[in-house]
């Protein structure tokens, strides 16, 4: 007969170990966190960068990467170290409000408006955004919107704005917000034909790309800024401000930028380093 | 010409006899005594008894027609369901945990706990406090008693009607109880399993356990009965020794239970 | 086009190749859904039991609520999980977010309710048949919860069971409380959300098909644990 008390210390013994036993075991014991895009970690930028930091510092980064938007939200809950995203107003008005010491500039990749291959609002090879975009309004051919305030969204809604086209009153007709991050947004653009505003480093990685390629590009306002910024150690006492500073001076340092440099997909650069 | 009232004929000299067998027993919780005892649901009076006193010694036989209120009456006894008026005393004494212990039910439906046949009997012995080499003997001797030896490990839900039964009886006597109530135990069994559990009854009953049972069965109630108690619509309508109540029934509801020609 | 062929295969060649990163990601799902389950059992148990046998001033109320945590979105209980966690919330201070622990958290949260309604369902159904007997017998109510627990075995172990499945399939809660760090927190179904939308969708089926195949280990070795332990209740 099995004693039901027995089984219940064996369960707990089970539970302390698999709840405890190897937490720390494979995770260094010094280690920041940094808030950052899903663009900086789908295209593998991060993974491929980071472990020359981390064998030099002794410093491990964990990323938690969302929308800029989340990632902003996070940062002043005090959530992260670091934030490194692509929104330069929302990033300097988190400074200005304090939750952040100082921005620096990092690197820069691009934005690119991918489309199928049939171009039903004949854009391709266009070098003008502002423009393209405002043909694709005018077609009414269907645009797939991440809507999910991230650094993307809020450049692409930037250059509606520009273009003079309010996408609110089309939403649902052929403007549609996924409200999801950039992969999903592509799934889903590829998925019903539209076109999508995305940045290059992820769309060169993307691997369901179908008959979409990239239709508008070379516009300097599709120029897509990096900024690095250590949370407020002043706000939340939790943050580890010299191991942050620490990342954030490698990384804007002649080490980090050359890493970002190196970093190629397919023979290609995704990032181009740009701190001062 | 027998009356329709409730008739307590039974036997003066055969009670003090019985009062007499069991008077070491000066903890007894016997004999049970019933007054204005009564069970209300919805509004209606399922059950209303007066005065009904069951002694020590004997086997009482609860007989009537479906939904006369016997069952209500057993489990009310046995503390099971809560009088909504009245008293049940046992030896001048309420329900009480000790009073419970003294006392035992085997249900229609024997509820076997889904576990061994022995760890079944065990579960009852250690609830009534048995330990160590004092339980592993009685449970022996339970299994035994019950011709269940052979299957103590067996899941006990595997068993037949009859042996499910067996089971729920020998567990029911585990604790050796004074009284044993039995609602219709052998209604759903063949006449093999029905003898067997009869002749465990009356071995109870001989070694000095109360039986109160429930049957429809008269030729069971002729084997086993000393007295029969006669229910009607919630109410005792007769208290006779057994013999007595085969060969002239007092009440008319009886009678007609007896030959069949019983309506409801 | 992503085709279930091609999937299968990769799937079958990443199980084969014995990718290292593969399985410490399979070894921490393992561990934080498991643990959250056992965690879930020890907690819902008693609470669906309680609901099942007590009469206690609100029953109800507690019984309305845990049928309403059942079916919370996993999202929203990751957000309050998050909130409280974060270095902002009230738990702050423990710094716990974006940690395993973080992770189990969320899915004890989740699991809990299921755990403790299907309990009471088993207990219910169990009471009911043996209310009688056990009170004839002399066992108070409050101590006829172990033996409804223990003869309710069979069915609480599917009751867990079930309580795992959501625990393994989740994904919304544990990516908001867990971050999805590599070699930190991130499990299987996160890591099938990120290949999703890397456009990797065959890698995502792929992962997606051992995910199951785990599932039904755990099925298995759990049904086969339950009919020894069985044999040996019966020895
Ligand atoms: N808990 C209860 N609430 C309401 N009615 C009941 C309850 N238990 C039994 N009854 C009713 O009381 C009557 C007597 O039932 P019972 O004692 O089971 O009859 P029987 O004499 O056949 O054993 C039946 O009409 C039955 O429907
Ligand atoms: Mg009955």
């Amino acid at each position: 007969m099995i004693n039901p008390r027995k089984l219940l210390a064996f369960a707990t013994v089970l539970t302390v170990h698999l709840a405890f036993g190897s937490a720390t075991s494979m995770a260094q014991d010094r280690f920041i966190i940094v808030q950052s895009t899903t663009s900086t970690e789908n295209s593998g930028l991060l993974d491929t960068i980071l472990p020359a930091f981390t064998d030099k510092s002794g410093i491990e980064v964990r990323v938690v990467a969302v929308g800029t938007g989340q990632a902003i939200k996070n940062a002043e809950n005090g959530d992260g170290d670091v934030l490194l995203v692509h929104a330069k107003l929302a990033e300097e008005e988190f400074v200005a409000d304090g939750w952040g010491v100082k921005r620096f500039d990092v690197m820069y990749n691009d934005f690119v408006v991918v489309g199928p291959e049939d171009d039903p609002a004949g854009i391709a090879g266009s070098r003008d955004a502002v423009a393209a975009l405002r043909k694709i309004a005018e077609s009414e051919a269907p645009f797939a919107s991440r809507g999910d305030d991230s650094g993307t969204n809020k450049a692409e809604l930037g250059l509606w704005k520009e273009a003079g086209i309010d996408v609110r009153s089309a939403s649902g007709g052929w403007y549609r917000e996924t409200g999801s991050g950039m992969g999903a947004t592509l799934n889903t653009g590829t998925g019903m034909g539209a076109y999508v505003l995305t940045d290059r480093a992820t769309w060169i990685s993307f691997g369901n790309k179908e008959n979409h390629r990239v239709l508008v590009e070379g516009d300097p306002k599709l120029f897509n800024q990096y900024g690095v910024i250590l949370v407020n150690p002043d706000k939340h006492s939790n943050v580890k401000a010299e191991e942050g500073q620490a990342f954030i001076d490698w990384l804007t340092g002649s080490e980090g930028q050359a890493a970002i440099a190196d970093f190629t997909i397919d023979g290609k650069q995704l990032f181009f380093p740009n701190a001062q | 010409m027998p009356d329709t009232t409730i008739a307590h004929s039974f036997d003066e000299s055969h009670i003090a006899q019985a009062e007499r067998s069991v008077a070491s027993h000066t903890d007894s919780i016997l004999p049970v005594s019933v007054t204005d005892l009564a069970f209300t649901a919805d509004g209606k009076r399922l059950v209303y008894i007066d005065r009904l006193t069951l002694r020590a010694g004997g086997s009482t036989i609860i007989m009537g027609p479906n939904g006369a209120g016997k069952s209500l009456l057993l489990r009310l006894l046995h503390g099971l369901i809560g009088a909504s008026e009245g008293t049940v005393l046992f030896n001048s004494q309420p329900m009480s945990a000790r009073v419970r212990r003294r006392q035992a039910m085997v249900f229609q439906r024997p509820v076997v706990l889904r576990r061994s046949v022995r760890a079944n009997i065990d579960y009852a012995l250690s609830a009534h406090g048995y330990r160590g080499l004092n339980r592993r003997e009685r449970l022996r001797d339970l299994l035994e008693m019950g011709e269940l030896a052979d299957m103590a490990r067996q899941r006990a839900r595997t068993l037949s009607g009859g042996e499910q039964q067996r089971l729920a009886l020998v567990r029911a006597v585990a604790a050796s109880p004074d009284l044993l109530f039995l609602d219709e135990p052998t209604s759903s069994l063949d006449p093999a399993s029905t003898h067997r559990i009869e002749a465990l009854i009356r071995r109870f009953a001989e070694e000095g356990t109360k039986i109160v049972m429930v049957t429809h069965d008269l030729g069971q109630a002729r084997r086993l009965a000393d007295e029969i108690v006669f229910m009607h619509h919630g109410k005792v309508t007769e208290q006779t020794p057994a013999n007595v109540f085969f060969d002239r029934p007092s009440s008319p509801a009886a009678r007609d239970f007896i030959t069949g020609g019983l309506l409801v | 086009m992503h085709d279930f062929a091609s999937s299968l295969s990769l799937a079958v060649n990443l199980i084969l190749s014995g990718d290292a990163e593969l399985w410490s990601i399979v070894l921490l799902s393992l561990r934080v859904s498991l643990t959250a389950v056992a965690v879930a059992a020890v907690i819902g148990m008693p609470v669906g039991a309680a609901l099942a046998v007590g009469r206690f001033a609100g029953r109800r109320a507690l019984i309305v609520l845990m049928n309403a945590l059942m079916g919370l979105p996993p999202v929203v209980v990751g957000l309050m999980v998050y909130l409280m966690l974060s270095n902002s919330g009230p738990l702050g201070v423990l710094q716990l977010l974006y940690t395993p622990t973080a992770m189990i958290i969320a899915q004890v949260v989740l699991v809990t309710p299921i755990v403790a309604a299907l309990t009471r369902q088993v207990v219910e159904d169990i009471d009911a048949e043996y209310a009688e007997q056990l009170r004839s017998i002399g066992v108070s109510r409050l101590a006829s919860v172990p033996t409804l627990l223990w003869d309710g075995r069979t069915s609480l172990l599917t009751a867990v069971l079930a309580g795992f499945g959501r625990a393994t399939a989740e994904v919304g809660a544990v990516i908001i409380v867990g971050g999805n760090i590599n070699h930190v927190t991130r499990v299987m179904t996160t890591t099938i959300a990120l290949e999703t939308s890397k456009g990797n969708l065959a890698l995502a089926l792929a992962l997606g098909a051992i995910l199951m195949l785990i599932a039904i280990s755990v099925n298995a070795a759990v049904g086969l644990l339950g009919a020894t332990s069985e044999r040996a209740a019966h020895a």
